[in-house]
């Protein structure tokens, strides 16, 4: 058997016959298809004054010397927004969708953990629980498992990530530089790993998700760089070829880290605000990509939890409470914030340190699987995101 | 103990024949390593010391301002990471970094003492310093040299001193530049305390997180540890014989007085006032624990069995944290020789392991670091101080299952077969090694895509 130079896109004939597209798969390729879901997860804890910045509130001069923004229309000025916030300049992207209602803010909003690791945080973050390490699956999987249209999950990385682990099926898909496996191999492998409860499954998920993304011609790109620092509009170029067809998966999840300042982040110019930039780019190739999908989807972006309202000794920002959440698409009821903002008096302070946590983040994650899915208030508090009060209503139209 | 297991668990890999030439001596292998300092050490003439290190980072420093002075550049300013830096500075100071990468690949490849270099990246792992900012590349080389291999024979209170005030964790923990606001330094100027390593110190390095400590011990801690920082341009001043890359202790920037630490009060001793909270940490109850879930999730299953814990946990603190006694105790666990429990390898550990199974024994050393980039672990860059995921769910994901397997039929194709891939994965794998997986690779159309499968099996997956 010669077959060294098949690709494995090929393999999507034979996926049927290894029994990986799902009837669900099958179901959507005749219909307009499900409204698709976006989470980009912000790992490090992204300081949200400095990306939302509540310029009008001279407390934020005062406890950011070094760091504060300019009101707009002075030099390095914010991007105007309503009520005395200002996007950071390099936002934008961001800014223009404001201006198009298709950006939505909340501000001062967190998961319910209130210590300050970056790695218990992010587990609540993706658990949807209240308590530390109390899941072995995901919120958006158990959204997925919930949906009626019972969807697939992809994540842009190597791995998947905990949000989108548990029992309904999720891919993962980074760029390669190697080479393909001959598709014997890849056979005979996965006549290997039938028994293997871990390995098995994850071989199916990708040689499945390679078939998909053969289809969209990505593979013809090439070369693409990964890392630490892979362009983040690479990956989110990923996320919309994989969600765009109509029998893509209904949700996505990609991870962007670098945003932990805790030295020198700067205001105009610095780390932050190149990471920024590179941020708002990657928000702009993502709405590129889906074209008209654009339209019926939601990309809602978190943090594991916010910095403290004032800056360090070191010109960065220690860990904090209150962070930031955005929530972009066609369909969002944007142009205007959602939510609470609690101030940033000395009493209004969490612990006296920290922009308050007025807003649970897993109120604005219900309130879009809500809107985009059709899960009814009795699962999402039950089943998705365990002891939440209410979904935030009014965040998609 | 099974020899394989020993190799393949505790050690970088069995070779072809290393299971033969250990024969029954699996446990006195383990334990020969583990009391002999000589085992840790690592030395080349062109591995550059801290001063060095730091000599290469002021240069590069220099160089930066000047070009940005030069461009009149809107955008100079001080930055976080090297995706921002003028990127030909960056790739020259990743040099100075290069000869640590070679050796401590050489020695991956064809070290007998398996299980000492997987201690080594145990403990590097456990107290993360990564090159993901311009100011820590240089000092990833020096701090594995100066601050973990050197102390892996002693006592974990001096591990954890000596890392604590490497150059490199001051550097990538922030703690170089916090000042006590009410110091000398802190009233003159405009600058004050950075909370990063305190509190990192206690989360990651020694109680863990739900160790008992509070968000004001962490900012009491990071008041203690003001005054540790190291020599740079500005530091010249204050120390005139101190070289730049040296760690440095100076009072005019240490916040004066009294802390209280997790319940202990620490009168006001300069310099030996964070020594004392150290010293005090290593002690607590909580790292012994720490330490003992961290060693046999690594050592032993993702979960590991309670009994296994509290077996180390009680050597932990019977010993005052005598490494040895804990590296020894365990290698002799019971639960080490159970076949059922397993680990799946990191990408770094597949890599090598592959390797020293298909008789690589030099490889060009950017190759290798390009397959641990390619795989998802690249050398020396964990994403972040908690250091690189230790349970295989972080691992074993579809996409990172896939490039495994593109990268493996690469090696596969690249190697030339001296013995027929069954008889090697039997070889290397011993009691492991699957009548299906045996099979499997028999039945394999070639050679090349016999090794691929033996590879990509299950068991060599795992160790």
């Amino acid at each position: 058997m010669q077959s060294l130079e098949t690709n494995r896109r090929s393999l999507l004939a034979g996926a049927a016959a290894l029994g990986l597209a799902s009837s669900a798969q099958i179901a959507f390729a005749q219909t307009a298809g499900p409204r698709k879901v976006v989470f980009v997860i912000l790992r490090g804890a992204l300081d949200g004054l400095a990306a939302v910045a509540p310029y009008g509130d001279s407390r934020y001069h005062d406890l950011r010397p070094r760091l504060a923004l300019a009101p707009p229309g002075q030099a390095g000025g914010v991007l105007p927004l309503s009520d005395g916030f200002g996007l950071h300049p390099n936002l934008q992207f961001l800014k223009t969708s404001w201006d198009a209602r298709e950006l939505a803010i909340v501000h001062a909003a967190s998961s319910p953990y209130r210590d300050r690791s970056h790695f218990e945080g992010q587990d609540v973050l993706e658990s949807g629980g209240t308590a530390t390490y109390g899941t072995q699956d995901g919120w958006l999987n158990r959204a997925l498992a919930a949906s009626p249209t019972h969807g697939e999950g992809v994540a842009i990385g190597e791995v998947v990530p905990l949000v989108l682990r548990g029992s309904a099926p999720a891919s993962s898909w980074a760029p390669s530089v190697a080479p393909e496996p001959a598709s014997d191999t890849l056979q005979r492998l996965t006549d290997l790993y039938a028994n293997d409860a871990v390995l098995g499954p994850a071989l199916a998920r990708a040689v499945a998700t390679d078939a998909m993304v053969g289809d969209t011609g990505m593979q013809e790109q090439g070369g693409m760089g990964r890392g630490r620092y892979a362009a983040l509009n690479v990956l989110t170029e990923a996320a919309a070829r994989l969600l765009a067809p109509a029998n893509g998966p209904c949700a996505a999840v990609a991870s962007f880290d670098g945003w932990d300042t805790h030295a020198n982040q700067g205001s105009t110019n610095g780390a932050l605000a190149a990471r920024l930039q590179a941020l708002d780019g990657a928000f702009a190739a993502l709405k590129h990509g889906l074209g008209d999908r654009w339209n019926e989807t939601v990309v809602v972006v978190a943090t594991e939890f916010g910095r403290t309202v004032a800056e360090n000794g070191t010109g960065g920002t220690d860990h904090g409470t209150g962070g930031v959440s955005f929530v972009l698409g066609g369909a969002v009821r944007g142009g205007r914030f959602h939510g609470d903002w609690p101030g940033l008096s000395q009493q209004a302070l969490f612990q006296g340190r920290d922009l308050a946590p007025a807003n649970d983040v897993r109120a604005v994650f219900a309130g879009v699987l809500q809107a985009q899915w059709g899960l009814d208030d009795a699962v999402l508090r039950s089943r998705v995101f365990p002891g939440l009060q209410a979904p935030m209503q009014g965040l998609v139209a | 103990m099974d020899a394989a297991i020993a190799l393949n668990r505790f050690g970088l890999g069995a070779r072809p024949g290393d299971a033969a030439r250990l024969g029954r001596g699996a446990e006195d292998w383990l334990a020969g390593q583990v009391g002999d300092a000589n085992s840790f050490v690592l030395t080349r003439p062109d591995l550059p010391d801290s001063r060095q290190a730091g000599a290469a980072l002021m240069a590069f420093l220099a160089e930066r301002r000047e070009r940005r002075q030069a461009n009149g550049n809107a955008n100079a300013h001080a930055q976080m990471n090297n995706q921002n830096d003028p990127r030909q500075l960056v790739i020259r100071l990743a040099e100075v970094a290069q000869p640590d990468v070679a050796a401590r690949v050489e020695r991956a490849l064809t070290t007998d003492n398996g299980f000492a270099e997987r201690l080594v990246y145990f403990w590097c792992n456990h107290f993360t310093v990564a090159a993901t900012k311009a100011q820590t590349i240089a000092f990833i080389g020096p701090f594995e040299r100066e601050a973990v291999r050197p102390h892996l024979n002693g006592k974990f209170v001096d591990l954890l001193t000596a890392t604590t005030f490497h150059p490199g964790m001051l550097l990538y923990l922030d703690q170089a530049q916090s000042i006590g606001p009410n110091s000398r330094l802190g009233q003159r100027r405009d600058a004050g305390l950075n909370e990063n390593l305190g509190r990192e110190v206690m989360e990651l390095h020694t109680v863990g997180v739900h160790g008992g400590y509070t968000q004001a011990d962490v900012t009491e801690f990071a008041r203690a540890l003001t005054g540790w920082t190291i020599v740079g341009p500005r530091m010249r001043r204050l120390a005139a014989n101190a070289q730049p890359g040296e760690t440095l202790f100076v009072e005019q920037m240490h916040e004066p007085g009294a802390r209280r630490i997790m319940g202990k009060t620490y009168a006001e001793g300069g310099r030996e006032q964070a020594i004392a909270v150290l010293r005090d940490l290593a002690r607590h109850p909580a790292t012994a624990n720490h330490i003992a879930v961290k060693l046999t999730r690594h050592f032993i299953a993702d979960d590991p069995p309670p009994e296994a814990v509290s077996s180390i946990e009680r050597v932990f603190l019977d010993t005052d944290g005598d490494l040895p006694s804990v590296h020894r105790a365990l290698a002799a666990l019971p639960q080490a020789a159970d076949p059922a429990l397993k680990k799946f390898k990191s990408p770094q550990d597949f890599v090598i392991s592959a390797c020293r199974m298909a008789g690589v024994e030099a490889a060009p050393m950017r190759s290798i670091a390009g397959s641990f980039q390619m795989l998802g672990q690249p050398i020396f860059r964990a994403p972040s101080p908690a250091g690189w995921d230790d349970v295989s769910i972080n691992w074993a994901g579809p996409d990172a299952i896939m490039k495994r397997l593109e990268w493996a039929q690469a090696l596969a194709r690249r190697v030339s077969m001296r013995t027929p891939p069954a008889d090697l994965a039997a070889d290397v794998l011993g009691a492991d090694l699957s009548e299906t997986t045996r099979t499997a690779i028999r039945r394999a159309e070639s050679a090349e895509q016999g090794l691929t499968l033996a590879l990509m099996s299950p068991e060599f997956q795992r160790r």
